[in-house]
């Protein structure tokens, strides 16, 4: 089980996020969550979206570099220190969180939270069993 | 020995005495000529006390004056032309982009003598009588188009004068017009072979065999690339306007040096500080005399070129003098924080990391320090979503600039495609230190 994320390469250059997001945009791509990751050099933005086939295609035809990667979705109650539990479990396990970002949904219950291991199959089997929900990638749509 | 493997196998394969007598006798008569017509090389041999009588043999060149580009530039543009204009047949002029272009001319028999060379190398590349010929080269007052075309009409193949530009109807000719032949510059065949795999062509389906590419220094990964991007085999084929152009000299099957048409043009390798003549294998600049033309007989002319030359007969059987692949022109050369610096040398660590051979050097200056940024474009195998991943990588190739250049460069990653394609000579170097433009010249 786990989510479908678009990367997407960001030049170093002024107007290059607004010019992919404007693209998404046209092609009636809707995006659910995103985070840009940056150096000095370069940035890479990440979303999530229903269709990442079509995404990484529309990206593509337009010149850009994207690849879709697999990453771990969680399911979380919506509270104060509840992301707390899930990255210590990991943490503790020895298993090294390259990324994450979280998003919730307009006045729900629950939030969801994306991470990138190394390995998803050990993470989430060691999350599932202390109870914590992990999700498919059409389960966020 | 097939008689089909060279154009001239008298001259390709005739023995060193039979070339140096012929050498010899085209020296003493241009020599002559340049004494009695051209007034630029008569002060310049009045001054050392050189008369024409002086001159014996090919040996006694090392008599003879140097000419550099400068000398081209100062009589603009037909002041060392040794004939009138009723006998020339053709002006052309170099790319040159900034100041004054160098203006050369030729008679009926200069651009025989070139023709000449241009069949050689296509035959050396296996082309036949019976063979298409697509020349992508620009025609015009470059050389490379009508240089080619001129070589291939010469040998008695059938020319297809495409020119450069309209890739995708290039690609359309390639493919319909049964091109077996393709003559461009490097950079553009790279640009031709995308352009195949974009539109969805396998190119072992298209006829084409071979090519001859030349005009700008291109390095063996290059050709590897170009060879698997369009499946032909690919010869490197020299030239210099001032001299003659695109035909100077080729490659053949070996691929260990390109024969030199040292009957018209005669090479030298010396070294750029002391001008003393070089033995063969010794790295130098290459100097050529035009021994066999008539309307722009050069004496001496410095190429800026840095190559070695051997006098060993190749195992394609040609007797005639290999120079070595110019490592680059020194004119192309940079000079950052006091190390000599070559594209060529740039691109070969580009490929060897398996990105493609597209890229730009920009040269600033930051307090006083040369600051060198080389643009790649980043390969689908190296992106990633991590950060981490593409810093590596980055790295890698930053080390592999720093231990073959000697200087470190920066690097700036863009997306693939996005840097300019060039259908002639690609404009690679951005020299902003305000120092000199490093794109004139016309290889």
């Amino acid at each position: 089980m786990a989510i479908e994320q678009v990367s997407v390469f960001i030049e170093n250059q002024p107007g290059r996020l607004l010019q992919i997001l404007s693209l998404l945009a046209e092609e009636g791509i809707d995006l659910s969550a995103y985070s840009v990751a940056e150096t000095s050099d370069f940035g890479i933005l990440r979303i999530i979206v229903h269709d990442t086939d079509a995404a990484v295609a529309a990206l593509k035809s337009h010149g850009f570099t994207a690849k879709k990667t697999e990453v771990l979705g969680l399911l979380i109650p919506n509270k104060t220190g509840s992301s707390v539990q899930a990255v210590e479990l990991l943490s503790a396990a020895g298993i090294n969180i390259e990324y994450t970002y979280a998003f919730v949904m307009p006045r729900a219950e629950e939030a969801f939270v994306l991470l990138r291991v190394e390995d998803n199959a050990p993470a989430e089997q060691l999350l599932r069993a202390a109870g914590i929900r992990t999700l498919e990638h059409g389960e966020i749509f | 020995m097939p008689s089909n493997r060279y154009f001239q196998p008298e001259i390709e394969t005739a023995s060193r005495d039979y070339l140096h007598a012929i050498q010899s006798a085209r020296l003493i008569r241009m020599v002559k000529n340049c004494y009695e017509n051209v007034p630029f090389y008569r002060r310049k041999f009045d001054e050392i006390g050189l008369l024409p009588e002086d001159i014996h043999s090919i040996d006694d060149i090392v008599k003879l004056p140097f000419t550099i580009k400068q000398d081209l530039r100062d009589n603009y543009p037909y002041g060392l032309f040794a004939v009138p204009p009723k006998q020339l047949i053709r002006i052309h002029a170099s790319s040159g982009t900034t100041g004054k272009q160098t203006v050369v001319g030729y008679t009926q028999e200069d651009v025989l003598h070139w023709a000449q060379g241009a069949a050689r190398a296509l035959v050396a590349a296996g082309c036949t009588k019976d063979d298409y010929v697509h020349v992508s080269y620009g025609y015009g007052l470059f050389t490379g188009g009508l240089g080619l075309h001129d070589g291939a009409a010469l040998l008695g193949a059938t020319v297809i004068p495409v020119s450069s530009g309209n890739t995708q109807r290039q690609v359309q000719i390639l493919q319909d017009f049964h091109s077996d032949f393709l003559c461009c510059t490097p950079s553009y065949a790279m640009f031709i072979g995308e352009t195949v795999a974009e539109m969805g062509i396998d190119p072992k389906t298209l006829p084409l065999r071979g090519g001859l590419f030349g005009a700008e220094p291109w390095t063996p990964n290059m050709r590897a690339e170009i060879e698997r991007l369009l499946d032909i085999k690919a010869q490197d084929i020299y030239g210099l306007s001032e001299i003659a152009g695109p035909g100077v000299s080729y490659d053949c099957e070996a691929f260990d040096g390109l024969h030199v048409c040292e009957d018209y043009f005669y090479p030298e390798i010396i070294d750029p500080d002391t001008l003393q003549p070089l033995p063969d294998g010794e790295s130098g600049e290459l100097v050529f005399t035009c021994i066999g033309k008539e309307a722009l007989p050069l004496v001496r002319y410095r190429t800026r070129d840095i190559s070695s030359l051997t006098h060993e007969t190749c195992s394609c059987g040609r007797t005639i003098v290999r120079m070595r692949k110019p490592v680059g022109r020194s004119d192309d050369m940079l000079i950052i924080r006091g190390v000599n610096v070559f594209p060529s040398q740039v691109e070969h660590v580009i490929l060897s990391q398996g990105l493609d051979p597209n890229y730009q050097i920009h040269v600033d200056r930051a307090d006083n320090l040369d600051v060198m940024t080389v643009v790649v474009e980043l390969s689908e195998a190296m992106f990633s979503d991590s950060v981490s991943a593409i810093e590596v990588a980055e790295r890698k190739l930053k080390n592999a600039m720093l231990s073959t250049l000697g200087v470190s460069a920066n690097i700036k990653l863009v997306n693939p495609r996005s840097l300019p394609r060039s259908e002639g000579k690609a404009k690679r170097v951005f020299d902003n230190r305000g120092l000199i433009d490093y794109n004139v010249g016309n290889h």
